[in-house]
């Protein structure tokens, strides 16, 4: 018997129409935990580094955690894994909702897609029963009413539904997957799913889903929810309201938007609007918000209420969470009504809600500049909002100019050159990134942008304060309480973190420190990826319930593998280096670790050398940000060193020949 | 005509209003009563379910009530302040129009026992773990008759009684003792 994990996996090959349920190697869950861990090991063993993300022999794996549907709470998570057409390097999204305790329910840990439908399908999982269903009715449907009509359709009201939308299905490169309230957005995984022909994904699950010590995990859950009740009541004093609890970002329920609206950028990540936050702007946007807000709804086995089912009267109801509340009206220098009209539509359409109103914003720039001509806009309304309504209905149908913009503002400005690289200004490793352009370099930051896999920064970020607290008094106040540090030092960083002078951004945290808090920070999500456990309530908001010194117990408890602290940072070390060994097979190197020239007004050229430097040193890694034979030889991991050895990539005495950065 | 006695009554108070969707009631339902208890959890073994469609914003969580051996002849579907809940939504039933309450592998029917158990729990386990307050337990004392315990023979005779009256029943009791 398993526990915690089913030990089976759903093998779908589309091309020939197969379906296998397989039995998985106990091991790997030592070795990897799941999630994020095992679909990486996954795409290393089976999906060759020349790999089109849009070929057959491209994986796509939608997986459980490891801790996904026991009742620890908010490990709901789906983690979705494939290469991205997008950046062309791996790419890994989540959503939470109710899709993967479902399928564990099920008696599956992962459903794993390859090959190609000949046509458009939906897959049905029913516990044993696996079909390949006709899809043909639903194409064009939104991704939102696909999932009703899937769940009418099978007459199974309880099925969880996960589907793409006509982007998906035009493989725009922005593309997202939708279920219920939530999402999975980034990195173009729709566009996969839409290319190997899978409208939906419906499972209905009615098996037992295992722990092996269950009074010690019970005990476990029971500290976790008393902690949330009792951080619920203690907010973190000294930071924006919206950081200040657990969960997501609580937009939905709270009205102030002032640190979003005036430290965020409008438009193109382009202007920054410090007056924009007055007692009017207030007053109108609580009147929008709670005439249109229905109810707080929460994901599975989770009190935390993030999101929320929007109503706005003459259109259908939709389900949205934080900063989607914002990116489309600031994008478009609109209202939150605006905002909540066009995101129903992004949503029916399935697409990504931080890159696709950056991507339409950037059109409506290049035609201001020129670049873009009248010609391209042909039809294209001549007020603001229904500019944007239309760009949007181009781009998830690829049409005219959409199909250019479809492919996200790196390839899009490629392609239309004339000087629009320029104005693709807000990428990393060619992913539109959060609308933000600082003044001071931030040393933490620049390695968090820079080096993270993930390529957005709310999935590396979390656990160490973004800004210094201006008093000792209010350091030490944090620090009293500060129970999740890995090791004293944490504490000491902060309190000697000055807003000026010597000890403040950018020489302070020292390149060391700053090192030592990525990790950190980065340790969490990986972690929280593997388990399936929402970052929520973990690596995301200070002071979480679940961190590195609970989390071990949870592990031991839940599935009998008894693991510690190191253990556990052994294996977090293990696949944080094994998903950017996928990537440095795939071409990535030190050129492409950088953020967007203009993120910060100063930068510091030398000391981001050395941060990287530090970085790669830290991570056992060499000058080109390749894991050196060593540090995979520690984390048992010869067979990747095996492989980069046999390339070229990594040569016997750790140097590295002068590659090409991807191109 | 019997003596007063006091019993305690216990109610879980639903606030639909309240409730957020997450389903952990389902989850901890069923976890206290696997067996090893907390060993599996499954939510189609939980005595409370939700019935959930947000895009209808319906939120109802129903417990595990009576098994009935039939379907009832006429269903309801209630329609409050506009909106539209599922046939037989509200029913606590264990009953064969549908697969809700029953175990999922032997058809057993499932019913809410206010986790019973030994020592007792401070409070069903779904209200602990619903920390937006939508169950709230409560217990009250009501002060009942309890009526006198009729043995076999009795309730018999009195149902006899109560169909045919007493004179027949006496009558037929007469004529049967004569016979041989």
């Amino acid at each position: 018997m398993r526990y915690g994990e089913t030990g089976f996996n759903l093998e779908i090959d589309l091309s020939r129409g197969n379906i296998e349920r397989v039995e998985t190697d106990p091991k790997l869950t030592e070795l990897h935990l799941g999630g994020l861990g095992t679909n990486a090991k996954m795409l290393w063993d089976r999906v060759p580094a020349d790999v089109d993300p849009f070929s057959p022999d491209n994986l796509l794996i939608f997986s459980t955690g490891l801790l996904g549907g026991t009742p620890a709470p908010g490990a709901n998570r789906t983690i979705v894994s494939t290469y991205s057409p997008q950046t062309l390097l791996m790419g890994y999204s989540m959503m939470g909702g109710f899709w993967a305790p479902e399928l564990k329910y099920a008696g599956y840990d992962k459903v794993i897609f390859r090959g190609k439908s000949p046509s458009l399908v939906y897959v049905w999982i029913h516990d044993d029963k696996v079909e390949i269903r006709d899809a043909g009715h639903l194409r064009g449907k939104g991704a939102v009413e696909t999932q009703e009509l899937i769940r009418r359709e099978l007459n199974e009201p309880k099925a969880q539904v996960a589907a793409i939308g006509l982007a998906g299905e035009n493989r725009v490169y922005t593309a997202s997957i939708e279920q219920g309230r939530s999402s999975a957005s980034r990195l173009g995984i729709g566009a996969v799913m839409g290319d190997k022909g899978i409208k939906a994904i419906a499972v209905r699950g009615t098996k037992d889903v295992n722990v092996a010590r269950p009074a010690e995990f019970m005990k476990l859950c029971n500290e976790v929810m008393k902690y949330i009740q009792a951080r619920g009541e203690n907010p973190v004093p000294g930071v924006m309201p919206i950081l200040a609890g657990l969960g997501s970002p609580q937009e939905m329920k709270l009205i102030d938007e002032e640190w979003h609206t005036t430290n965020f950028m409008w438009g193109n990540a382009r202007t920054r609007r410090r007056d924009y936050w007055t007692k009017e702007v207030e007053e109108k946007w609580k009147e929008t918000q709670e005439n249109v807000r229905t109810r707080l709804i929460s994901c599975y086995n989770c009190p935390m209420k993030c999101g929320a089912t929007i109503s706005v009267p003459g259109i259908s109801a939709y389900m949205m969470k934080c900063f989607s509340k914002l990116t489309y009206t600031m994008a478009a220098f609109a209202d939150l009504d605006f905002g909540f009209k066009i995101a129903q539509r992004a949503t029916e359409y399935g697409v990504d809600g931080f890159s696709t109103p950056q991507v339409m914003a950037f059109a409506v720039e290049l035609h201001e500049a020129g670049i873009l001509t009248d010609k391209d806009f042909e039809g294209c309304p001549s007020d603001n909002e229904g500019k944007f309504y239309w760009l949007l209905d181009r781009i998830v149908r690829r049409e005219g100019i959409g199909d250019v913009l479809a492919n996200g503002t790196h390839w899009a400005a490629q392609q239309i050159g004339k000087g629009a690289e320029a104005y693709a200004h807000n990428n990393i490793k060619k992913h539109e990134q959060l609308p933000l352009k600082l003044g001071m370099l931030n040393p933490v930051y620049f390695l968090m942008y820079a080096t993270g896999e993930k390529i957005n920064i709310t999935q590396i970020e979390g656990q160490f304060p973004q800004a210094p607290f201006p008093t000792m008094e209010e350091r030490e106040d944090f620090c009293k309480d500060w129970i999740q540090i890995p090791d004293e030092k944490f504490k000491q960083y902060l309190l000697n973190w000055e807003m000026r002078g010597e000890r403040s951004n950018p020489y302070y945290p020292t390149v060391d420190m700053s090192v030592d808090i990525v990790d950190w920070q980065e340790k969490m999500h990986y972690i929280d990826d593997a388990l399936g456990v929402c970052a929520g309530l973990s690596s995301f908001p200070l002071k979480p319930p679940y961190h590195i010194h609970n989390y071990p117990a949870f592990i031991s408890a839940a599935t009998g593998i008894d693991i510690d602290e190191a253990g556990l940072t052994q294996v977090y070390n293990r696949n944080r280096t094994l998903v950017r060994a996928i990537n440095v097979r795939r071409g990535l190197r030190r050129a492409d670790e950088k953020p967007p020239e203009d993120h910060w007004k100063k930068r510091f050229p030398e000391l981001e050398e050395k941060l990287l430097d530090a970085y790669y040193k830290f991570k056992g890694w060499n000058h080109e940000g390749i894991p050196t034979k060593e540090a995979l030889h520690e984390l048992g991991m010869d067979y990747v060193a095996e492989d980069l050895l046999q390339r070229g990539i990594l040569t016997e005495d750790e140097g590295t020949p002068a590659k090409e950065a991807l191109a | 005509m019997g003596e007063k006695k006091k019993k305690i009554v216990k109610s879980i108070k639903i606030d639909v209003d309240k409730c957020n969707g997450c389903r952990a009631c389902e989850v901890i339902c069923s976890a206290f009563h696997a067996n090893p208890k907390y060993s599996s959890n499954n939510p189609e073994r939980s005595r409370i379910r939700m019935v959930r469609d947000p895009i209808r914003d319906v939120y109802l969580p129903v417990y595990a009530g009576e098994y009935a051996a039939a379907e009832c002849m006429g269903r309801g579907k209630y329609v409050i302040d506009g909106k539209e809940y599922d046939e037989c939504g509200f029913c606590r039933a264990s009953c064969p129009s549908r697969k809700l309450f029953k175990e999922p592998d032997s058809g057993l029917p499932l019913k809410c026992d206010m986790c019973e158990d030994d020592p007792a729990q401070e409070k069903p386990l779904c209200v602990q773990w619903c920390l937006n307050d939508a169950l709230i337990y409560e217990e009250r004392e009501e002060e009942v008759e309890e009526e006198e315990k009729l043995g076999e023979m009795e309730i018999g005779l009195g149902s006899m009684v109560d169909k045919y009256g007493l004179e027949k029943v006496m009558d037929t009791v007469a004529r049967m003792s004569k016979k041989d």
